[in-house]
């Protein structure tokens, strides 16, 4: 898979230090024949990391920062041609491994050994059928580093070192009995078993909550204290700003700034980088575009005499658990959104949010109290009574794709909410769509294409105007966001934002992003446990925060330098 | 430039990529695809591939072995075997496809029905179908055939019933998935009618799946259907039916083996034919390469 060395000079990095580093890349280029012509995903890489050393290479989706993690394992795929000038690694021994000279069995010695690789989702990286002690014992093992009487000692100190609580329980447990947090630390411990001295992480804290992601980007922080390099692959900026030493930033496969994190992000000399930064939302973003310069959109305070639109009166859900236990999704909560105002609501995976979405959908009922539309019943309705009224509040959901019947095409998605108010006429409706679509700055030439055919941010508009093809008066938006990168991330949000000041538009907007919640809300509800903890203005809930809670929920929020 | 990195991230290292056929060219499909297309001309006209009628009897030429005058030989009646297999192949095929649309059609109501209805009918469709799936589709074939009477039609209608459980059971749980679809949600919250919702969004996502499997039973039921005839239950002799055919040529086998050999040569080869294109149709609709 390897091509022989035939590369002209780069340009030197200034910051690699004349002694061989840990890991040396220079030139590093990774094409991809298909049969539309050949894909390069990398363009002639260059960096280098030290022992001790965090190293974050940061990029919107597609610029290469993944394909160039996996090379450096060389794991970038069967078809892909990985070709640089240098790319070394210092072994255990000492001695100098080229990584590009590497045949399939050679390659086993490294991986794992030399260098340990964590994937984003641990969910799907760790085997189901085995514990978690077996799977951190499993790269002790193949690479015999210690007799099998040593092993259980050895696992136990790996999970200590990693701050997972109790090892001698959890390493007899399986990957479903853990939480996200705890599953994601336990692949960090059997990356780190056959202790390698580089570890590279792809986007390790992406599916995280924020207090979750400081306890993973803590065990990086330690490893770097004792000596190990680590390559830290993010779109998060301020992930990025919290434990990284270096940044780079890449675009189109290109490491277009790379320098010392501070460096980086108060005095970043390439627009990209000035860009994605600009893109990250929270305080500082409030009332100016994420992606576009220009005038920021005039936003209002909604004054508290507005009537109230949907009122969640004391609204309690419980869930049977397989186990016949009850849990309770929702206990006892409140709270009131007004024409024109957008609610935000916070909180960890599991507190509730997404059941609260679903029961101001009308979607699952509540087991006591009572959601009011307009003052009217709204929970209480029988289906066919509620149906004409359901158009009026429409839902954007994390992942649109399920949200799309898989054999329509847009034109015929956004269609659909169009039909229903009884247009009849056809060309009406036409005109209508290409109205809305041009209102979510989507290409025509997308209608005909299947959803599975358009980007993720593409998809996230195509819902956008389908939600408003109906004319709601309430948004309910969950997670809208939360799987795009952050300049798409931005956009979208420039997109929602730019709604809110429509007329009479409301919107719950629902996610686990405390920077996306400040920057797009009027009011915040704070989540824990199927309750709501605090309620307030933005600036109530984030400048002076009464709950502990919330309080550490916002202290876990990495934050990007000059900015409160 | 933007690159989607999971799609340049295959998993499987065993198929070179450049040099891949194209799927539609693999000798894998072009031959069934072919023999089928051969079958589907024979049924509808015969007379290309034989001059002879089907039930011209010579007694000059009696249970002769196949030579190029007679490709398949004769039987005791000193018919034209080759000439035989051609015409039934219509009677063949048209049971088979006959019976597969009325055991989808039956599944797809029976299916639909017992995930959907109110709860003491559904409950009751699905005891239904666990006590037709607890039967062997032949016995019930049988059953109907009792019931109906022989001939090409009712052996239709046997096989097709006899097949229904099978296809209830899959659409149910076809059904209960796409009824937990995000989309099916979704298109309550815009506010569809329920029955909009069933026949829009259900039905078509869960038939599409089924559709294959469908193709893949057509060789099923012309094999069910060819056990009726053999067991003189089904299309009765002089009709020329394939398994009519086998069932004649039993008595001769010692003395006139191709009477039974070659027809039942010719049922292999046609359900292995229609089941290759299935599957064929499946891996392809499943890579997204058909619409």
């Amino acid at each position: 898979m390897t091509v022989p060395i035939a590369e002209t000079s780069h340009e030197a990095d200034p910051l690699m230090s004349p002694a061989v580093p840990l890991l040396r890349v220079e030139g590093l280029r990774v094409v991809f024949p298909t049969s539309q012509g050949r894909i390069e995903a990398v363009r002639g890489v260059s960096f280098a990391i030290e022992p001790g050393e965090i190293l974050a290479l940061v990029g919107q989706s597609g610029s290469g920062k993944s394909v160039t993690a996996r090379a450096l394992v060389g794991l970038a795929g069967p078809r892909a041609q990985v070709d640089a000038s240098a790319m070394t690694i210092v072994g255990h021994d000492g001695g100098v491994v080229d990584l590009l000279r590497l045949a399939p069995s050679a390659w086993r010695a490294v991986r794992g050994r030399e260098i340990g690789f964590v994937l984003q989702d641990a969910q799907v990286s760790l085997d189901p059928l085995r514990t978690v002690g077996r799977e951190i014992a499993e790269p002790i093992l193949a690479h015999r580093l210690l007799p099998k009487t040593g092993i259980a000692a050895e696992v136990k100190l790996l999970l200590a070192r990693v701050g997972i609580p109790d090892p001698d329980i959890r390493a007899a447990q399986y990957p479903h009995e853990l939480s996200g947090g705890l599953r994601q630390r336990a692949l960090i411990a059997s990356a780190l078993a056959a202790r390698p001295r580089l570890l590279i992480a792809d986007e390790p804290t992406t599916a995280l909550d924020v207090t979750v992601q400081q306890q993973v980007l803590s065990v990086f922080e330690g490893l770097a204290r004792a000596g190990h390099g680590v390559l830290l692959i993010t779109h998060d900026l301020a992930v990025a700003a919290q434990v990284a030493d270096r940044i780079a930033v890449m675009q189109d496969g290109l490491i277009v700034e790379n320098g010392p994190t501070r460096r980086v992000l108060t005095m970043p000399s390439q627009v990209y980088t000035q860009r994605l930064m600009a893109a990250v939302p929270g305080a500082a973003t409030r009332g100016h575009w994420l992606a576009a310069t220009g005038a920021a959109p005039a936003r209002e305070t909604v004054a508290s005499d507005q009537p109230p639109l949907l009122e969640v009166d004391d609204v309690s859900v419980s869930f049977r658990r397989p186990n016949g236990s009850t849990l309770d999704a929702l206990a006892g909560v409140s709270l009131v959104i007004r024409l024109g105002e957008t609610l935000g609501v916070v909180g960890e995976s599991g507190s509730g949010k997404t059941t609260l979405g679903k029961v101001a959908l009308a979607l699952r009922q509540p087991n006591r109290g009572e959601v009011r539309f307009e003052g009217q019943p709204w929970s209480g309705l029988s289906e066919s009574a509620r149906r004409p009224l359901r158009r009026r509040i429409q839902t954007i959901v994390q992942d649109p794709l399920g949200s799309f019947d898989p054999r329509y095409t847009v034109e015929r998605i956004i269609e659909q909410p169009l039909c229903l108010r009884g247009d009849r006429d056809r060309a009406a409706r036409r005109h209508r769509i290409a109205e809305l679509i041009e209102l979510v700055s989507l290409s025509p030439k997308l209608l005909a294409r299947r959803p599975e055919a358009l980007s993720g941010g593409q998809r996230q508009r195509v819902s956008i105007a389908q939600a408003l093809a109906s004319e709601p008066d309430l948004l309910v938006c969950d997670e809208p966001v939360s799987s795009l990168d952050v300049m798409t991330q931005a956009q979208v949000l420039d997109l929602l934002v730019a709604l809110q000041v429509r007329p009479r538009l409301a919107m719950l907007f629902i996610s686990h992003d405390l920077g996306v919640i400040q920057h797009v809300s009027h009011r915040i509800a704070v989540m824990e446990a199927g309750r709501i903890v605090e309620t307030g203005t933005v600036a109530e809930v984030f400048d002076d925060p009464q709950r502990p809670y919330t309080r550490r929920l916002l202290g876990a929020v990495p934050r990007l330098p000059g900015r409160c | 430039m933007s690159v989607d990195e999971s799609a340049l991230w295959p998993l499987r290292s065993s198929t070179s990529g450049a040099g891949r056929r194209h799927p539609w060219r693999a000798p894998g499909l072009l031959l069934p695809l072919a023999f089928v297309l051969f079958l589907v001309a024979a049924m509808f006209a015969p007379e290309w591939f034989t001059a002879l009628a089907p039930d011209a009897i010579d007694t000059d030429a009696i249970l002769q072995p196949p030579s190029p005058g007679h490709w398949f030989g004769t039987d005791e009646l000193g018919r034209d075997l080759f000439c035989r297999v051609i015409y039934g192949t219509s009677e063949s095929l048209t049971i088979g496809v006959g019976a597969m649309a009325i055991a989808c059609l039956g599944g797809i109501s029976l299916g639909t029905a017992a995930s959907l209805a109110p709860s003491i009918v559904r409950k009751l469709l699905v005891r239904l179908i666990d006590i037709l799936l607890a039967f062997p589709e032949l016995l019930l074939a049988l059953l109907v055939i009792a019931v109906l009477g022989r001939g090409p039609v009712n052996t239709l209608f046997a096989v097709g019933l006899s097949h229904i459980a099978g296809y209830a059971r899959l659409v149910r749980s076809q059904v209960l998935l796409v009824k937990l679809s995000g989309y099916v949600e979704h298109a309550v919250t815009l506010g569809e009618h329920r029955w909009t919702i069933i026949i829009r969004h259900i039905v078509p996502n869960t038939i599409r799946p089924l559709m294959i499997l469908a193709t893949i039973g057509v060789g099923t039921s012309v094999l069910a259907a060819s056990s009726l005839s053999f067991l003189g239950l089904g299309v009765v002799p002089p009709e020329a039916e394939w398994g009519a055919l086998l069932a004649d040529g039993r008595n001769f086998i010692e003395i006139a083996p191709w009477l039974s050999l070659l027809p039942a040569t010719v049922v292999a080869i046609s359900v292995i034919s229609i089941t290759l294109l299935g599957r064929r149709l499946q891996v392809l609709l499943a890579r997204g390469d058909v619409p």
